[in-house]
C-alpha cells in the first residue's frame, strides 16, 4: 500500500490565538501577526517517529518542502519526495499535493477540517485519508485521537494490516468560519471519506456480540420506509443517516442535498426550499433528518433547504429523526438543536423528540432553540 | 454503619482497621460519609430479618448437609426418570476439571489470559461438530428448550416467515419455552406454533400432516430425533426434503449420546440442529445441569443469524500455537426484519468445558460402545416389562433411550404405581397421563448406560409385585 | 516505584485435543450388553436408515492424556488467579464447602421430576433462600428459572406481557422505557419480547432527567426497567419520583439490582416503589461465574405480579414444601425445570454465611474500597473520572477514563487490558456498548480484595501509564508473557477463513475436502 502524507503547516495556527480557525491567508497572516505558533510540523514529525520506531524502513511519498518532507527530515522512513507546483499558501496546496501522489491509496494529512476538505475533493476513488490531528475545527471524522495514535494506526499498515479495518462512511464535515467568528456554529457536511481505523482487538463484551450501530441504522431506516404513510410528502435531509431511508425506500440519496419521497417514489433531488414548498402543496409533509456530529444539530445547519414553512407543516410530531446511539452518546451537550431562524418556530419545537437508533429502539432527546 | 467484633474469612478489609485506614486515606469522617449520594429517605425503613450468620465453615456445611440428606436421590434409589434431563454416568475427569477454580471461577478477561478457556470452548464446539457432522457450533445457551427458541427464530428471521411446525407428542416443558420465544399473539412478531399430528402406529410425524401444513408461511420444520418419547424418526430426510421444498428451514433436536450409533442430522438435511448438553458429563443437579446447543452448516446466512458465542481458531502475530476469539463479534440478530433481536448473556459456558472433556474421554469407540449398550439395555427393559401382566409398551422395538408404558389394563394410575414403587426405591417413570391424555395411563420410562440388567429385572419383578 | 512481581503465565503449546492420540486409544469404556440383555434383543437396534455408518472423527486417547490435557488448558487460564476487580461483575469468594455440598449425590444426582416428598431438602433450600431475598427486596415472591442476569430481565418482560394481555393491554401497551446506561441486557431482552424499546440519555447530573422520563412514558408503557446506581458509580437520587411518575402512567416498575453490592442491606426495593427486581446469584450471592455460567437471575415480585411467574414456584403448606405448577396466568416457562439449582444452593450459603450483619458489612467495604481506588486512581496523571461534575463519592464501583492518557500516548483501554495480563493481574472491564466516556475502564473492588490487593492493582495501572509514555509499542504489542501472542483478527468477520469448529479448519486452512451436511 502506498502512503502519501501532506502538511498543512498553518494548520492550528488561529486557535491559540482565539481565532476560530485558520482558513485563508489573512486568517493565516492575522494568526502569525498575534504571535501563533505553527503545531502542525511537530505533531507530524510525533506521528513519523511512532511509525518508524515499528517500521524503520516504511516508504512513504511526501510532499515537498513544508508540505511534508521538511517535518520527516532525518527520519529513518524510505521518503520519496512528490513533484508539484510551488506552494502558494493556500488550500489549493493541499489539493495539489494530492494530485501530485495519485498513486497513494493513503493520503495522511496533518491540518484540521479545512485541510481533511481540501483533501477530500481532490482524493481519488477508491483512495482513503486520514488526519494528524492538527486544526482549531475537527468536527469530521477522519482524524485520529492523536498523533501517536496516527503513527501507531500507519505503522499497523505497514506491519500488521489485518489489525486495521476500513470505514468507508467517514464524514467530512466543516464549519463555515465567517458564521464561527460572528458566533455561529454552522457545521456541514462536505462528503464522505474512506478511513482506516484500528481494530478493537480485545473480545467482545462479556454480554454477548456487539450491535453494530450502522447496521441498527440501516435497521430503523428500513421500519421508516416500511411505515411510510401514502400521500404524505417525505422530505429526507442532508447526511447518511437521513440518506439509509432513502436507501430502504430502494433509492440512492444525494446525501449532501435534500431529497423528497411520495408514495414510495423519488419526487425530488438536491432540492430547494420553493420546490419543497410546490411538491408539498396541501400534502401532509414529513421530514427524515439526521443528527450533525458533536454539535447535535437537527434544523439550521447544512439543511436550509428545508424551510420554516415546511418545518411549521411538519411540527415537531412530524419530524422523524434517525442517529446511532454512538452519535447520541458522544454529543458535546445532550441536547439536540434547532435553529429555523423563527423563533417562535424553534420554541414550538422545543422539547423532547423520539429519535430512532434501531429498529424498534429509540432515544429520548431534549431539543432546544440554540 | 455495622459493627464488627471478629474479621470475616471472605472480607480481608473486615480485618480490623483496614476499613478506618481507607477512611482516613479518602479524608472521610464515617463509613456514612461515602454514602452521601444515597438521599435520606431512600434507607430502608424495615430492618433485615434474615437468620442468624453461619460464618464457621464447620456451621455452615451442617446446615447445608443436613438440609441436603433431606432430599432422596437417583443413587440411593433406581430412578427411571428422563425426559429432558437424564441420569449418564460422568467421568470423574469431567468432575475434575469442570471444578478447577481457573474454569469454575472465571469471567472474563482477554483472549491471551482466557486462551486455555477459550481453546476447551472451541473443542467442545469442534468434536460436537464432530457428532452432528456440521462445521458451526454456538456455544451452549441456557437449555434445550432455549435453543429451540432461538433456531426458531433465526429461522422466522431467515425465510421472514412467522409459523413453526412442531409434533404434537412434544415436550411440554421445552414446548412451554418455545411459546415463550415465540410471543403471544397479540405482539406484531408472534410466531405461531402449529401442531403436526403424528402416526399413532409408531409415534413418528404423519408426513401427509406435515405436508398438509407445509405453506409458504411456515418458517421451520422442528422435529426431534430421538423424539420426546422416545422413538426414531425414521423419515428424517423425507421431512428435510419436503420442509426444503416448501422454503423452510429444518431444524432437528437431537440426543448427542445416540450420535454414536445413530446418523448424524448434517448427513440427512437439518439446517439448523439443536439439543441438550446435560448429557454430555453434567450430572442432574435437580435440572440445574441443563444446557443447549445450536449447530449449522457453515454459511454466512446461518452463521449471521446466532445470538451468542461462536469461537473460532484464529492465527495470532507470532509464529506458535493457534489462538481462539469471537467470530462476528459485532454479530447482531435483529436485521432488517421485524423480529427483534436476541440476546445472550451469562450461559451455561461450564459445561462447554465438561462437554469438551467428556467427548475427548469417549472417542469414536466410546460414543459408539455407549449407544449400543443404551439401546441394548432400554430394549430389554421394554420386553420385560411389557411381559408384566397389565402392562403394555405403546411403540416397541423404534426407540433409544426411552419409551412409553401403558398402564390401562391394570386398573390403576401411574401415580398410585409410582407411589409404590417408591416405597421400594425405585422412581418410575414420568406420568404422562394428564400430559397426553391419548397415550391412557402412560408413563415414560427412561434406561440409560447406568441401569444393569440386574435393575431392569428389579424393576420388573417389582413392578409385578405392586401389581399384584 | 515499588518492584512489581514478576510473572509469566502457563504456556504449554497445547496441541488442540482432536490432534492427539492414536487410532484405537481409549479413554472410557463401557461394558457390552449383559449376555441375557443380548439374547433378549439382539443386534441391528437402530434402524436402517437411522443407523450411523461414519465413524465420528473423535480424539482417541487416554484417560490421563484427557485429564492432562484440560489441566493444561486450566492452566493457561488465569481466572481470577491474579487480582480481578472486574468491575459490574462483582468478583467474589466461591466458597468450596458450598460447591462441594453441591456435589454430593442429593443433589448432583436429582431429578428435578422427582416427587416432592424426595425433594423436601431442596425445596427447603430454595423456600429459605427465597425468604432471604423477600427480606432484602421486600417483594414477595421469588423464582430461580432464569439463567442469568439477562435472562431475569427477559422474564420481567414476559411477565410484563402476561400482566397486560390479561388485561386486554398488550396491544396498546407496547413501550419499555430504560436508561442508556441500563445493561444492554434490558432493552435487548425487551425487544426480543416484542417490546419497543426507549431510551432516556443522561443528562446534566450524570442520570435521565425526569422531564426525559415525563415525556418517555404514556398509556403505551408497559414497564420500565432500571438499574441503580449505575455502572459509573452514580446513583440517581430522583429514583422515587421516577417510579410515581412511571405508575401514574400505569406502567409497571422493574428494578435491575445488577449493581446491588453497594447498596445491600441499605435500599429496599419494594419501599422504593418497585414491582419487580432481579438479583444476580453468580455475583453479588457468592455462587462462582463458570466463564459465562450456569448462573442465575433471582426474579421476585409483588403479589400483584406472582400470578404471572413462570411455574413452577417453590411454596411453603405446612412444614411441606411443594412445587406450585398451577398458576393458570402464568407467563410460560423462559427456561426448562425451576433453575440453576447448585448455584441456588451456594448463593443461599453465601447468605447465610454472612448473614445481615455481613451483608451489610461488605457494602460498606465495598462502597469504602472504591471510594480508595478512585483517590489513589486519581492521583495516576493521564486518567480521567467519568463525569467530573459530579463531586459527591461515587458508589461501589466508578466508571474511568484513559482518554487524555491516550491522547497523549496512543495506548488505549484494550491495549492496557492486555497489558494487566502480564503482570498477573486479571484485565479489567472495560464497559458496555456504546462507550460514553473514551477508552473507559470500570474497576469494581468489593468486599473480597484486600487493601493490599488493590494498591497492588494501582501499581500495575500506574506502570504500565509509565510504559504508555516511555515505551508505548510495548503496551500496543502486549501482552508478552502470556500462552499466546495477539490474534489477527481477519478470520473473525471473513467467512472464507472464520472456523468455529476444527472441521471447518481443516476445509478451509488446510485444505480437506471432508464434506459437511447436505446441502
Amino acid at each position: 500500500m502506498r502512503i502519501g502524507l501532506i502538511v498543512n503547516p498553518v494548520a492550528g495556527l488561529g486557535g491559540a490565538v482565539g481565532l476560530k480557525g485558520t482558513d485563508g491567508p489573512d486568517t493565516v497572516a492575522e494568526a502569525l501577526r498575534r504571535g501563533a505558533n505553527p503545531q502542525a510540523g511537530a505533531r507530524t514529525r510525533l506521528a513519523l517517529e511512532r511509525l518508524a520506531a515499528r517500521c524503520p524502513g516504511a516508504d512513504l511519498s511526501v510532499a515537498p518542502g513544508p508540505l511534508g518532507a521538511d517535518w520527516a527530515e532525518g527520519s529513518p522512513l524510505t521518503l520519496d519526495i512528490a513533484h508539484m507546483p510551488a506552494a502558494s499558501g493556500t488550500g489549493r496546496d493541499t489539493q495539489l499535493a494530492v494530485e501530485a501522489m495519485r498513486d497513494a491509496s493513503l493520503i495522511v494529512f496533518a491540518g484540521g477540517d479545512g485541510t481533511a476538505r481540501d483533501v477530500a475533493a481532490a482524493l481519488p476513488e477508491g483512495a482513503a485519508m486520514l488526519g494528524i490531528p492538527c486544526g482549531v475545527k475537527m468536527h469530521s471524522g477522519v482524524f485520529a485521537v492523536s498523533p501517536g495514535a496516527a503513527g501507531a494506526l500507519l505503522a499497523d499498515l505497514v506491519s500488521a494490516p489485518d489489525r486495521i479495518a476500513w470505514n468507508d462512511a467517514a464524514e467530512v464535515m466543516d464549519i463555515d468560519e465567517d458564521a464561527l467568528r460572528a458566533g455561529v456554529l454552522a457545521p456541514r457536511l462536505y462528503g464522505l471519506a474512506r478511513v482506516p481505523v484500528a481494530r478493537r482487538l480485545m473480545q467482545a463484551s462479556k454480554g454477548g456480540p456487539r450491535m453494530d450501530s450502522a447496521e441498527a441504522l440501516t435497521a430503523a431506516a428500513q421500519e421508516v420506509a416500511h411505515n411510510m404513510t401514502p400521500g404524505t410528502l417525505y422530505i429526507i435531509g442532508p447526511g447518511t443517516s437521513a440518506g439509509a431511508v432513502m436507501r430502504a425506500a430502494g433509492h440512492a440519496p444525494t446525501t449532501l442535498g435534500t431529497d423528497a419521497l411520495l408514495d414510495g417514489a423519488v419526487v425530488a433531488r438536491d432540492a430547494r426550499a420553493s420546490e419543497l414548498e410546490a411538491l408539498a402543496s396541501d400534502r401532509p409533509v414529513r421530514i427524515v433528518l439526521g443528527v450533525t456530529g458533536q454539535q447535535g444539530f437537527l434544523l439550521g445547519r447544512g439543511n436550509q433547504q428545508i424551510s420554516p414553512a415546511l418545518i411549521a407543516r411538519a411540527g415537531r410530531e412530524g419530524l422523524i429523526v434517525l442517529a446511532t446511539e454512538e452519535k447520541l452518546a458522544s454529543l458535546a451537550q445532550p441536547r439536540l438543536w434547532v435553529d429555523t431562524g423563527v423563533p417562535d418556530l424553534d420554541t414550538a419545537l422545543s422539547g423532547y423528540i423520539r429519535v430512532r437508533t434501531g429498529a424498534g429502539r429509540l432515544t429520548m432527546m431534549r431539543v432546544g432553540a440554540s | 454503619m455495622t459493627s464488627q467484633t471478629r474479621a470475616h474469612p471472605w472480607m480481608a478489609n473486615s480485618a480490623p482497621g483496614a476499613v478506618q485506614a481507607m477512611l482516613d486515606e479518602i479524608g472521610a469522617a464515617s463509613v456514612a460519609e461515602v454514602f452521601e449520594q444515597i438521599p435520606k429517605d431512600h434507607f430502608r425503613k424495615t430492618p433485615l430479618d434474615l437468620p442468624p450468620a453461619l460464618d464457621s465453615e464447620v456451621a455452615l456445611r451442617r446446615d447445608l448437609v443436613t438440609k441436603l440428606k433431606r432430599n432422596s436421590d437417583c443413587e440411593a434409589n433406581l430412578s427411571f426418570l428422563g425426559a429432558g434431563v437424564w441420569q449418564h454416568h460422568v467421568p470423574a475427569v469431567v468432575d475434575e476439571i469442570v471444578g478447577r477454580t481457573e474454569f469454575a471461577t472465571n469471567v472474563w478477561g482477554s483472549y491471551q489470559s482466557d486462551h486455555g478457556r477459550n481453546q476447551a470452548w472451541f473443542e467442545f464446539s469442534s468434536q460436537l461438530g464432530a457428532l452432528l457432522n456440521l462445521d458451526v457450533v454456538q456455544l451452549p445457551v441456557y437449555s434445550w428448550g432455549c435453543a429451540n427458541g432461538h433456531a426458531v427464530r433465526m429461522a422466522a428471521r431467515m425465510t421472514g416467515r412467522n409459523k413453526v411446525l412442531v409434533s404434537a407428542l412434544s415436550d411440554p416443558e421445552r414446548l412451554s419455552v418455545l411459546r415463550t420465544y415465540c410471543q403471544p399473539s397479540e405482539m406484531d412478531s408472534h410466531i405461531e406454533v402449529v401442531s403436526v399430528a403424528t402416526d399413532p402406529t409408531s409415534g413418528r410425524l404423519d408426513l401427509g400432516d406435515l405436508a398438509a401444513k407445509l405453506g409458504d408461511d411456515v418458517a421451520a420444520v422442528y422435529f426431534e430425533n430421538p423424539a420426546y418419547l422416545g422413538t426414531i424418526e425414521t423419515e428424517s430426510a423425507e421431512i428435510a426434503r419436503l420442509a426444503r421444498a416448501a422454503g423452510a428451514e429444518t431444524i432437528v433436536g437431537v440426543d448427542p449420546v445416540s450420535l454414536g450409533v445413530m446418523t448424524a442430522p448434517g448427513d440427512y438435511g437439518a439446517d439448523i440442529v439443536t439439543g441438550p448438553v446435560q448429557p454430555l458429563g453434567v450430572h442432574m443437579h435437580c435440572g440445574g445441569g441443563v444446557g443447549g446447543f445450536i449447530a449449522s452448516r457453515d454459511e454466512a446466512r446461518y452463521v449471521h443469524e446466532y445470538n451468542g458465542f461462536l469461537v473460532s481458531v484464529a492465527e495470532t502475530v507470532q509464529d506458535g500455537p493457534l489462538g481462539f476469539g469471537l467470530a462476528c463479534p459485532h454479530q447482531n440478530s435483529y436485521g432488517s426484519r421485524e423480529h427483534g433481536k436476541d440476546w445472550t448473556g451469562n450461559s451455561t459456558y461450564l459445561w462447554a468445558i465438561a462437554g469438551a472433556v467428556y467427548m475427548s474421554l469417549l472417542g469414536p469407540d466410546g460414543f459408539r460402545e455407549l449407544g449400543e449398550l443404551i439401546v441394548a439395555r432400554a430394549r430389554y427393559a421394554a420386553k420385560l416389562l411389557g411381559a408384566v401382566p397389565g402392562v403394555r409398551i405403546v411403540w416397541p422395538d423404534t426407540t433409544f433411550k426411552e419409551f412409553v408404558v401403558n398402564f390401562d389394563d391394570t386398573g390403576e394410575t401411574v401415580e398410585d404405581i409410582n407411589a409404590s414403587l417408591r416405597k421400594h426405591k425405585i422412581f418410575g417413570g414420568i406420568d404422562l397421563s394428564n400430559q397426553i391424555p391419548s397415550l391412557g395411563k402412560s408413563a415414560l420410562y427412561c434406561v440409560t448406560e447406568v441401569h444393569t440388567a440386574a435393575d431392569i429385572r428389579r424393576l420388573a419383578d417389582t413392578l409385578k409385585e405392586v401389581l399384584k | 516505584m515499588t518492584r512489581l512481581p514478576e510473572f509469566h503465565a502457563a504456556k504449554w503449546d497445547e496441541p488442540l485435543v482432536m490432534e492427539m492420540g492414536r487410532p484405537g486409544g481409549r479413554g472410557q469404556l463401557f461394558p457390552a450388553p449383559e449376555p441375557e440383555v443380548a439374547e433378549a434383543v439382539g443386534t441391528g437396534l437402530i434402524p436402517a436408515a437411522m443407523a450411523r455408518k461414519d465413524r465420528p472423527e473423535l480424539p482417541e486417547i487416554t484417560e490421563f492424556e484427557a485429564q492432562r490435557h484440560y489441566l493444561h488448558l486450566s492452566q493457561m487460564t488465569l481466572g481470577m488467579m491474579g487480582i480481578s476487580l472486574f468491575g459490574t461483575c462483582t468478583m467474589k469468594y466461591n466458597s468450596k464447602t458450598a460447591e462441594y455440598a453441591t456435589l454430593r449425590p442429593e443433589l448432583a444426582e436429582v431429578h428435578p421430576y422427582q416427587h416432592p416428598d424426595t425433594l423436601q431438602g431442596v425445596l427447603e433450600i430454595i423456600h429459605d433462600f427465597d425468604v432471604i431475598l423477600r427480606s432484602l427486596s421486600g417483594m414477595d415472591q421469588f423464582i430461580f428459572q432464569a439463567g442469568g442476569g439477562a435472562d431475569a430481565a427477559y422474564t420481567m418482560a414476559t411477565v410484563a406481557r402476561a400482566y397486560w394481555a390479561d388485561r386486554g393491554l398488550l396491544g396498546q401497551r407496547t413501550e419499555m422505557v430504560t436508561s442508556v446506561q441500563a445493561h444492554p441486557c434490558n432493552p435487548a431482552t425487551a425487544a426480543a419480547a416484542g417490546f419497543t424499546v426507549v431510551n432516556l440519555p443522561l443528562e446534566d447530573n450524570g442520570y435521565p432527567s425526569l422531564d426525559a422520563l415525563k415525556a418517555a412514558v404514556s398509556d403505551k408503557t408497559a414497564l420500565i426497567m432500571i438499574n441503580n446506581p449505575d455502572d459509573m458509580g452514580i446513583y440517581n437520587p430522583e429514583i422515587k419520583e421516577w417510579v410515581r411518575i412511571a405508575k401514574e402512567a400505569g406502567a409497571l416498575c422493574f428494578y435491575d439490582h445488577a449493581n446491588f453490592n453497594g447498596v445491600m442491606g441499605k435500599l429496599c426495593a419494594r419501599e422504593l416503589g418497585f414491582d419487580a427486581c432481579m438479583f444476580m446469584l453468580h455475583k453479588t450471592f457468592g455462587a462462582p461465574k463458570g466463564g459465562g455460567g450456569p448462573a442465575v437471575g433471582a426474579f421476585g415480585c409483588s403479589d400483584e405480579l406472582a400470578p404471572y411467574l413462570p411455574c413452577p414456584v417453590v411454596v411453603k403448606n405446612g412444614d411441606r414444601y411443594e412445587l406450585d405448577d398451577d398458576r393458570p396466568k402464568s407467563a410460560g416457562k423462559v427456561r426448562e425445570y425451576w433453575g440453576n439449582v447448585p448455584q441456588v444452593v451456594k448463593a443461599y450459603a453465601w447468605a447465610r454465611a454472612m448473614g445481615a450483619e455481613g451483608i451489610e458489612l461488605a457494602s460498606d467495604i465495598s462502597v469504602v474500597a472504591n471510594n480508595y481506588m478512585d483517590k489513589k486512581l486519581a492521583e495516576i496523571p493521564g486518567l480521567a473520572i467519568s463525569n467530573p461534575d459530579v463531586t459527591q463519592r461515587r458508589m461501589e464501583m466508578t466508571r474511568w477514563s484513559l482518554g487524555p492518557l491516550t491522547e497523549e500516548t496512543g495506548v488505549g483501554t484494550a491495549d492496557f487490558a492486555n497489558r494487566m495480563a502480564d503482570y498477573g493481574i486479571d484485565p479489567w472491564w472495560m464497559s458496555h456498548e456504546p462507550w460514553i466516556v473514551p477508552e473507559p475502564f470500570t474497576p469494581e473492588a468489593g468486599e473480597l480484595w484486600s487493601k493490599e490487593d488493590i494498591d497492588h492493582w494501582i501499581a500495575v495501572v500506574a506502570q504500565i501509564a509509565q510504559e504508555a509514555r516511555e515505551n508505548p509499542e510495548l503496551v500496543k504489542t502486549a501482552p508478552h508473557n502470556q500462552p499466546v501472542a495477539q490474534l489477527k483478527g481477519d478470520a473473525f468477520e471473513d467467512p472464507e477463513k472464520w472456523a468455529m469448529t476444527w472441521r471447518a479448519y481443516k476445509r478451509k486452512v488446510a485444505g480437506d475436502t471432508a464434506t459437511q451436511g447436505v446441502a
